[in-house]
């Protein structure tokens, strides 16, 4: 069975665990990746290419023109916190910038 | 007016209104007694998200729209301007879309009355709605089961009628498994027939809006409405829709239909295999069309690759539910990094966090290649073999499930038995084509009530007008969409 | 210090695009609008909603790419870097990851009086986030979500720069050429341009490259320039020591003019790039690569050349005149009314520029006129007024009173006396004044001539017609 460091992947998805929790998905997760390892068995895909759309659509625009924005008031009003037209956030010490 | 109106086909409905011999306010009355008869029952179908308040909304129509005045359903997970829209999770909490979803816009402007909306599974993880927030809907059919998932409220209300219609949504087969174990209609249209601006994604290389419906006719004229280039959906194709109700009672002799090996089916049960697999071929080759066994090599490493691309697609879509702008937010959240991590770990259920950890996984440094990269490649494998079958054969036919409804409870220990079941369904997402599944028999082994079995066409892509045809002619030589369950 | 290092430096200049909306969705792109103004259901990053490329953001990616002589991929694709922070609307940025847009280009630049070729290493298209403010409220921080989805060009440069003065040059190039094709205004100060340099530092040509130390934070050119001095100083300095340094992100103070470490130790991203499914790929077919090459205006480089032998001026002269499009575009329509490019040239590089240096603006605001500029130079050529009055006390007033020269010139009473009659009688008066110096004069010194005349100008409080004054006095001096 695979094992992963699920607390780092966590962290990468931004998802709290108890201890407890993470015991519990750290089993099923590794059996579901066992499953899906299964894949390793396909031969010959260097020169297969991946598909991320089934059909080849391309080259979808639109033109460059403004159209109405959101009225935000409405909106904010159910926000979990806002000030003024912000949305608001636990301080911030320093910018990513 | 004598007659139980929600008993109704929406065609039938809609034939009424055309002689004037009801009104909508009866129509949405006979529907709205049956769902609050099923509040009442202590059996708690659940069809419905419960506590939200349900309020017709349609606009002035031609009224010789074929529906108009018909009141339809629709998923959680479709945007309804007004109204909470969660996709069944504590997650979304209090958010109020401020948009309707581009299919939602076309049924209003067809006429359409949408009412009520229907429980799913979180997000649209699952296979048998049990991971619903609100708690599980159950099978009409038989109580203790599941409707499936993830559309099993929208399948639950048809199958009970509780709606005339539904909308659904298919991303894995969750459309087409629930009509399946509901003995409804469900299709899943050609990815990009439909415009997926405003369902709340899941993966967005595989989800497909469609209708539930009672009976093959409904399900033509509801896609006929809702699909359609929308400029607002990148991925939305520019294709003409046909008038798709023109091609049933069609004559489906001579149509080439590809049937599996039962190499390629393992894992059936036998009630699965005696209708989905034999009865159906003798009722095709009655009504004149030509069975040719077909290969589809690749199918066995379907619930592999879906279970590495959905839920990595799935992972980056979910990280737009971080507490900032809407939804919930933790109490407990002190730092930006309490913000994320409480807000979703306390949002999201159990399913919902084994996807993200299984996608983000996937997707992280190292691993890309040897799980996304491998699994899209793998998935072009997939779409050759359909391309390659269509050149031999107009239609696929194969069952929707390996079984019937299975109990509430039955799998929910056991997610990989959960995903193995997809097994069917997962490969016309992959591919992209479009599947219906339709009532071909029941399954009377278990315990006391007979369970539906589904029976899956799949066609080339953008020619949904093959699959109601055939689909149509299969219906009406076997007469399952009038053994739709009562309400009592 | 740092003479004895070898500096590396390559620059990621995030460019806005000019275009009237945003790059996935038709919400207006407004500098200074009221907090989350302009904002939609697809920048906010709700639930449901879908990305649509702006048409004419890709048209002017392809141009950008083409001016800077980069190739464009034939196939483009989008897509998704994900990370979490709270101006990140959809907990990713949809961007560029292995199919840019463009590869390669060059951008030259005036180095050490030669030109240095400066290579690129790729441009790509990608959307801007939202601002985080910390200063609106004590206890929290809080979100404006208009920038979130302004369409983005991100120019990476190999690392090719050796100095601060060359980081500097490159990004005045870049301006220019950027503005010369209409791409963008690459206002810093607007937030149009914004730019991180990556600096390192090593002994000798044959090490291998330093470890190298990112900087954020510039907010202008100089920023960039004096940043760059200082990561330099300090890493020779601790280099110099045996320290080790370390490959890290750090803040550029503008006011301390210091960098610092990130005090929050930045985990390395892992930003999972993959495929973004909500768009389709893009093809750059080779008509469109070809039509707007051909419609490309002409860039800085060629029009120096062009300048250079059409008018006969300088590398100087043009250097001087190609740093901004308006400047250049200005000296060309004067030169078109008043045929004496080398005049025009000598008033732009004199006069224009120490204006536009003392008072730290562009070209663009003074709101010169042509007819202005012209008539300065011809109240020179006329003798009505010298150029040293006109370029010290006309040009400042006409620019700043947004009047005529001759309007001013009468105004402030700045004619020069060329009347013979008075000259000469100034002149009597110097020579008079200054027997010794016309004794020097007799004997050989040229430099009294000089004198006599600098007495003549100040006598006439500057009034004087220099030229007219050089004249009289040397036939009166050989008359003494």
């Amino acid at each position: 069975m695979s094992s992963i460091d699920l607390k780092h992947v966590a962290r990468l998805a931004r998802l709290h665990f108890s201890e407890e929790e993470l015991k519990f998905f750290q089993t099923q997760v590794a059996q579901i990746l066992s499953f899906v390892e299964k894949l390793n068995e396909v031969k010959g895909l260097e020169n297969v290419p991946p598909t991320s759309h089934p059909f080849s659509l391309s080259d979808v625009f639109r033109e460059d023109e403004a159209k109405p924005s959101l009225a935000l008031e409405e909106f904010l009003k159910k926000s979990p916190q806002s000030k003024g037209r912000f949305f608001q956030v636990p301080k911030i010490i320093e910018d990513k910038t | 007016m004598n007659q139980d109106l929600s008993r109704l086909t929406a065609a039938q409905l809609s034939e009424l209104y055309r002689k004037n011999a009801c009104s909508q306010k009866e129509a949405l009355d006979s529907v709205e007694k049956n769902i609050l008869v099923r509040d009442r029952d202590p059996r708690h179908i659940h069809a419905y998200v419960p506590d939200r308040p349900r309020c017709p909304i349609h606009r002035k129509a031609d009224k010789a729209s074929p529906l108009w005045g018909v009141p339809i359903a629709v998923k959680d997970n479709i945007c309804v301007e007004g109204l909470e829209t969660t996709c069944s999770s504590k997650i979304l909490k209090n958010f109020i879309a401020p948009y309707h979803a581009t299919v939602i816009e076309k049924l209003l402007d067809a006429g359409a009355v949408v009412y009520g909306q229907t429980n799913m599974d979180e997000f649209a993880f699952g296979s048998s709605c049990e991971t619903s927030c609100y708690g599980p809907t159950r099978n009409p059919r038989d109580p203790e089961r599941v409707p499936g998932g993830s559309s099993g409220g929208s399948a639950a209300a048809v199958a009970d009628h509780t709606a005339f219609a539904a909308l659904g949504s298919d991303t894995g087969g969750s459309i087409r498994q629930p009509a399946a174990f509901c003995g409804v209609v469900g299709i899943k249209p050609t990815y990009g027939r439909v415009s997926r601006y405003g369902l709340i994604a899941f993966a967005s290389s595989l989800d497909q809006i469609g209708p539930i419906t009672k009976d093959v006719r409904d399900s033509a004229l509801v896609l006929g409405a809702i699909a359609g280039h929308d400029p607002k959906d990148s991925t939305s194709a520019d294709v003409p829709v046909p008038n798709y109700t023109a091609f049933l009672g069609k004559s489906i002799k001579g149509k080439k239909v590809g049937v599996l090996s039962d190499g390629e089916l393992k894992g059936l049960d036998p009630a699965v295999r005696g209708a989905a697999k034999e009865e159906a071929q003798k009722v095709m080759e009655r009504l004149g069309a030509q069975v040719v066994e077909i290969s589809l090599p690749n199918m066995k490493h379907s619930v592999s690759v879906y279970y590495i691309v959905a839920p990595s697609e799935a992972s980056s879509n979910l990280a737009r539910f971080d507490g900032v702008r809407f939804g919930h937010r933790s109490k407990e959240a002190r730092s930006l990094l309490e913000m994320f991590e409480k807000s979703r770990g306390e949002g999201f259920g159990a399913e919902a966090k084994r996807r993200i950890i299984l996608g983000t996984y996937s997707l992280s440094s190292g691993y890309y290649d040897a799980y996304y990269l491998k699994a899209m490649k793998v998935r072009t494998l997939i779409k050759r073999d359909f391309d390659e079958a269509f050149k031999k054969v107009d239609a696929i036919m194969l069952p929707t499930a390996p079984s019937a409804a299975f109990r509430v409870g039955e799998k929910t220990q056991d997610p990989l038995q959960m995903y193995l079941s997809d097994i069917f369904t997962i490969s016309a997402n992959l591919a992209g084509v479009p599947a219906i599944s339709l009532p071909c028999g029941f399954d009377e082994t278990r315990t006391g009530k007979p369970l539906p079995i589904g029976l899956q066409f799949l066609g080339r892509p953008f020619q949904e007008e093959v699959l109601f045809q055939t689909a149509y002619a299969y219906e009406q030589e076997t007469g399952f969409h009038k053994k739709i369950g009562n309400v009592s | 210090m740092s003479a004895k290092y070898l500096t590396t430096i390559g620059l990621e200049v995030h460019v806005q695009l000019a275009t009237k909306t945003k790059i996935f969705c038709g919400c207006a792109v407004e500098f200074g609008s009221a907090p989350n103004k302009n904002v939609c259901p697809v920048c906010l990053g709700l639930p449901g909603s879908l990305p649509v490329l702006n048409r004419e953001v890709f048209r002017l990616g392809l141009k950008a790419v083409l001016a800077l002589g980069g190739e464009p991929s034939a196939l483009v694709k989008f897509d998704r870097k994900n990370y979490f922070y709270p101006d990140l609307p959809k907990g990713y940025q949809i961007s560029q990851f292995d199919h840019p847009l463009g590869r390669g280009g060059v951008i030259e630049i005036p180095s050490g009086g030669a030109t240095k070729k400066v290579r690129l290493n790729r441009l790509h298209l990608e959307e801007d986030a939202g601002k985080l403010l910390h200063d609106q409220l004590p206890d929290s921080s809080v979100v404006d979500l208009n920038r979130a989805g302004t369409p983005l060009a991100e120019i990476v440069s190999e690392p090719d720069l050796e100095s601060p003065e060359e980081a500097y040059e490159y990004l005045a190039s870049l301006k220019s050429i950027l503005r010369a094709v209409g791409v963008s205004e690459c206002d810093m100060e607007k937030g149009q341009l914004r730019c991180d340099a990556n600096v390192s530092v090593r002994k000798n040509v044959s090490d291998a490259l330093g470890k190298r130390v990112e900087i954020k934070n510039l907010n202008s050119f100089k920023a960039v320039k004096a940043a760059i001095e200082h990561e330099v100083t300090r890493q020779s300095a601790a280099l110099e020591k045996g320290e080790v340094l370390t490959q890290e992100t750090r803040l550029w103070d503008d006011d301390r003019q210091k960098t610092f470490v990130m005090r929050s130790k930045e985990e390395a991203h892992d930003y999972r790039y993959f495929p973004e499914p909500d768009l389709v790929p893009f093809s750059v077919k080779k008509e469109e690569i070809a039509a707007t090459r051909a419609a490309l205006p002409e860039l800085p480089k060629a029009k120096g050349e062009r300048f250079m032998a059409q008018y006969g001026l300088s590398a100087y002269d043009v250097q001087i005149l190609n740093s901004e499009k308006e400047e250049a575009d200005f000296f060309e329509a004067c030169v078109k009314r008043y045929p004496h490019p080398k005049t025009l040239a000598n008033w732009m590089t004199g006069p224009v520029a120490a204006y536009l240096n003392a008072k730290s603006v562009e070209f663009g605001s003074l709101g010169l006129k042509e007819e202005w500029l012209i008539g300065m130079a011809e109240l020179v050529e006329s003798g009505a007024i010298s150029f040293q009055a006109a370029k010290e006390k006309l040009f400042p007033e006409v620019v700043e009173q947004k009047k005529s020269p001759r309007d001013v010139m009468k105004e402030k009473g700045l004619e020069q006396v060329s009347d013979i009659k008075q000259l000469e009688g100034w002149i009597a008066e110097i020579i008079l004044a200054n027997p010794k110096v016309v004794a020097d004069f007799k004997t050989g010194k040229d430099s009294a001539a000089m004198f006599l005349v600098g007495q003549v100008m100040k006598k006439s409080q500057g009034k004087a017609n220099p030229i007219k004054v050089k004249e009289l006095m040397s036939q009166k001096l050989a008359r003494v």
